[in-house]
This record gives structure tokens, sequence and C-alpha cells, in this order.
């Protein structure tokens, strides 16, 4: 037992720990409504877009939270209103905008003669490079997530069951797709080291997706993703650091495990239960 | 914030002159409907005549592009939350959505509640009260996809009920569903309307229509006739919408 919990004596190893508890809760948990919204593509498109904010705080010396976050934000609320206003789809308007973003830190980057920073470090996470200032910006920024999440849980549920009723019965429906898209980003910015770009759209996705095959009702699937994120980032951070691997993808190929195994798992009971029908028919 | 009905002298629904587009093509022209309290108001035309767009003016989904659309005095998106409950004529839903058919019902006290009061015991016996009145005690912990086409219309029927909304808006609610279902419903709007509640409601069934409304207009982009069933459906008007609609089951 002492032997398996040795990697955690470490000072590195338990701002990680901490970070990984934080970011598979939040991702997975926002992820239900991603996967329910079928908003897989805008984690992966918000994830890109914060690059152009990486880029402009590396270059002027700024804080690497605060460039994400405004690139990010920003990018979530155009998403919005090219959306509604340009009466183009959802999908079009991500393609257009997190692309532009991405593309502008690639351009502010290539320019740069100081730009000797290592883009692996922000493409596919650094977990166990985390500073305690790092930690403390994790949780604060969780817990704000978590707050809004919690506040707005009603219309939230609502406007992604049946937007067109919600809006008729006077939920502010706008208001709510923008500030789920704020929350959105957020939650990416604070999974970007954990994580990095490129893979933080499968911790929103895969303990989503996975739960989803397990049950039919909404606080079960969301505390379900929400066990499978914990369980991914917590499992996957021992197991990048025992097989010597990238922590980000050790943990992203640990969620899909799990999604692999949900989905054998639901398949069965699906047959199970069709067999069932089939007897109970038959006369 | 508790919507509470208008003055008795305003009317529940005021359309003036109302004009409605998609674009190049006009979905209504210079409708003008008054509803007041305790009347069952049935819409009826052909397919593709604007019935449904009427309803989403009147329930602010749709803004008009000419003319005045008033709901207990105000504009429908002024209109305190919980004041409209609106069932679509097909609901463009996820049926895989993790609900119950309860957590469904539980959904129309929401605009009410607000996103921070906790649910009151008001709260849930209007909930309650919404399932009995639709039959759905014995279902109400299924899930949504495991209903039949009747249930699942009575689940958002009940949703709407549950709001104890200040004006009802019912597209073709009994397109699809069984004679008992058809029997069911008619039974709760009338005991609605009974109790004061304003009701809006588009259908194809003439046949039952007395049975329904107090008042029937006839809508092909406008307002074609205005009065009683037994007046609408004796007039031209009627006539005329029954020559080119395809539903000849339904407008014999």
């Amino acid at each position: 037992m002492t032997d398996l919990l040795a990697p955690f004596e470490q000072d590195f190893m338990q701002r990680a720990f901490v970070v990984a508890v934080v970011v598979g809760a939040l991702c997975s948990s926002m992820g239900t409504y991603v996967v329910l919204r079928k908003l897989s593509f805008i984690g992966d498109g918000l994830a890109h877009a914060s690059f152009a904010g990486i880029a402009i705080a590396y270059l002027r010396g700024a804080n690497f939270y605060a460039g994400a976050a405004v690139a990010t934000i920003v990018t979530a609320l155009g998403i919005g209103f090219v959306h509604r206003r340009a009466r183009v789809s959802l999908d079009t308007s991500i393609g257009v905008l997190f692309t532009a973003a991405f593309a502008l830190g690639v351009f502010l980057m290539s320019r740069s003669p100081r730009a000797t920073v290592d883009l692996q470090s922000f493409l596919f996470g650094s977990i166990l490079g985390v500073s305690p200032g790092d930690v403390v910006t994790v949780v604060v920024l969780g817990a704000c997530v978590a707050f809004v999440v919690a506040a707005l849980w009603r219309p939230l549920l609502y406007t992604s069951f049946d937007p067109i009723v919600a809006q008729a019965a006077g939920t502010r429906v706008a208001a709510i797709d923008y500030a789920l898209l704020v929350v959105l980003a957020v939650t990416i910015i604070v999974s970007l080291q954990a994580v990095g770009i490129v893979l933080v759209a499968a911790l929103l996705v895969t303990p989503a997706a996975a739960a989803s095959q397990l049950t039919k009702r909404f606080v079960r699937m969301m505390a379900t993703s929400c066990a499978f994120g914990v369980f991914s980032a917590v499992g996957g951070l021992y197991a990048s650091y025992e097989l010597r691997a990238s922590s980000g993808a050790t943990i992203v190929l640990l969620a899909t495990l799990l999604f692999f195994a949900c989905l054998g798992i639901g398949s069965i009971r699906r047959a199970g239960l069709t067999g069932v029908r089939r007897r109970q028919r038959a006369p | 914030m508790t919507a509470r009905p208008a003055p008795a002298h305003e009317p529940a629904v005021l359309l003036r002159n109302v004009d409605v587009r998609y674009d190049r093509v006009e979905a209504l022209h210079g409708v003008d409907i008054e509803l007041a309290r305790g009347t069952a108001l049935g819409i009826v035309g052909p397919n593709g005549s604007g019935k449904s767009t009427l309803l989403k003016v009147v329930a602010g989904l749709v803004a008009p592009s000419h003319g005045i659309v008033r709901v207990q005095g105000r504009a429908p998106r002024d209109v305190p939350p919980g004041t409209i409950g609106y069932v679509p004529q097909i609901e463009d839903v996820d049926w895989q959505f993790p609900v119950s058919v309860r957590d469904v019902v539980t959904m129309g006290r929401y605009p009410r509640v607000g996103p921070f009061r906790r649910f009151s015991a008001h709260d849930r016996r209007a909930v309650a009260r919404a399932i009995d009145a639709l039959d759905l005690g014995a279902i109400a912990d299924r899930h949504i996809s495991e209903l039949s086409g009747g249930q699942q219309q009575r689940a958002f029927v009940a949703r709407a009920i549950a709001q104890e909304p200040l004006l009802l808006l019912l597209d073709e609610p009994t397109t699809g569903v069984d004679a008992a279902t058809e029997d069911a419903l008619l039974h709760l709007v009338r005991g609605l309307v009974a109790d004061g509640l304003p009701v809006l409601m588009t259908t194809h069934d003439l046949d039952r229509a007395p049975e329904w409304f107090d008042r029937l207009v006839v809508v092909d982009r406008k307002v074609l006739a205005d009065g009683t069933p037994a007046d609408v459906l004796a007039s031209g008007a009627y006539a005329a919408i029954r020559e080119h609609t395809h539903v000849h089951g339904h407008l014999r």
C-alpha cells in the first residue's frame, strides 16, 4: 500500500492530483450538457481558440490563464453571436471562428523571434508541471464554474431538453446559451494545463458519453460522468507516472477504455431488455 | 415574480393587423383576433395556412413584421415567466434525453420557481395534480422514449398544466392520439376554460369543434371567418377551406 501511494509523496504529484480531481470532475460534469446538446465539436473548437490568447500572453509576458480566458470567452461569445445573427449552423460558426483564433495564435508565434516555447506542453498538457499558484487558480475557477452550473441547474436542464417550450414559458434561452458557452470556456481554460489543447475535448465528451450508456436519468448521468472523469484523470495520472508516459494522453486513453467498457455493458443490457420484451409479447 | 391575470377589461390575447413574413413568404396578413378569459378559441385552416405561426406569434417565438401582439396587455416577451403554456404540434425533442415523465412535468414549474427558489408544497402539488389530470401516474417514472405517441402528448400537456399558465396554447394536441386520450384532453381543456383559463388551439378535426370551442376562427394567411362553431361551420369560409384541404378524413 505504501508503494502504491509513493508517487503521491512528492509535492509535484500532490499538486497534479488536486488538479486532476478538479479537472476530471469539471470536464465530465460540463460534458453532460455538451453530449446532450450535441456540442462535442465546441469543446475542441474552444480549446484550439485558446491558443491565440496563449500566444499573446506568452509574447507579452502576461498571465497564461488570463490570455487563454480572453481568447476562449471572446470566441465562445462570437460563436453564439454568429450562429444567431448570421443564421448559420452552430457547427459552421464554430468551424469558422476556432480555426481563425488558432491561426492567429500560430501566426503570432511564427513571427516572433522569442517563440522558442515548447508547443507540445500547450498541445498535450503538462499536469506534472503545475505550480502552487496554478493549483489555486484551478481550484478557484473550478469552484466558480460549479457555482454557476448549480445556480443555473433548472434553466440549463429545461433549455437543453426543450428550448422552444422553455422560451415560450419565459426562460431567457439566449442568455442561458451564452452563459453555458462562457462556463464551458472557463472549464476548458482550467483543463488546458492538465490535458492540453488537443485532448481536452476528449475529457469533456468521453466520460459523459460513457455514462449515457448506463443510465436514462439526468442526475445519475451527471454523477456517473463525474465519477468516470475523476477516475480517468487520477487513474491516468497515476498510470502515466508508473509507465513514464504522457499524462494527458494516458488520462484520455483510460477514459476511452471506460467508454468502450460501458458501451459493451449498455449493449448487453439493451439486448437483454429486448429479449425480455419479446418473451413478454410471445403467446 | 408571480404571474397575475390582467385586469378583467384587458383581453387575454390581442392581435391587431398582424403580418408575419418568413423572408419573402408571407405567413400571416392583417390578422385581428381577440381572446377573452375563460374562452376556448379554435383555429382551423388548411395545411400551411399559418395556424402554427399564429400560435408562435402569441407565444413570442416569432416576431410579427407588422402589427400589435399583446398577451395579458403586454408584448409576449415581456409577460412574467410561466404566463404562457405552450404545447407544440410536433415535439422536436431528443427522445433519448435522460428524463422520465415526472421530470418532464416537473420542468413545467421551472419558469414559475426560477433558478434559486426551492420547490414549495404548492409546486409539488401542481406537478402531482397535472400527472393525475392526464392519467400519467402509472407511467410517471418511465423514460420518455418508452411512451406511445399519445402518452408523450399527454406528458407535454401535463407539463403545460403543471406550469399553471394564464394562457394555454395547444397546437393540434389531438393529432395521432387515440379516442380515449382525445376525450380526456377535451374534458380537461373544458374544465380549465370553465375555471377561467383562455385557450387558443389549432385543429384539423372540425367534427368535434363545437364540443371543444366557444369560438372558431378560419385562417388561410388571413382571417376568413370568426364566430361560433355553428356559424363558422355553416359559412362559406368553411366550404372554401374544405375545397383545397387534403385532410378529407377530418374536413367532411
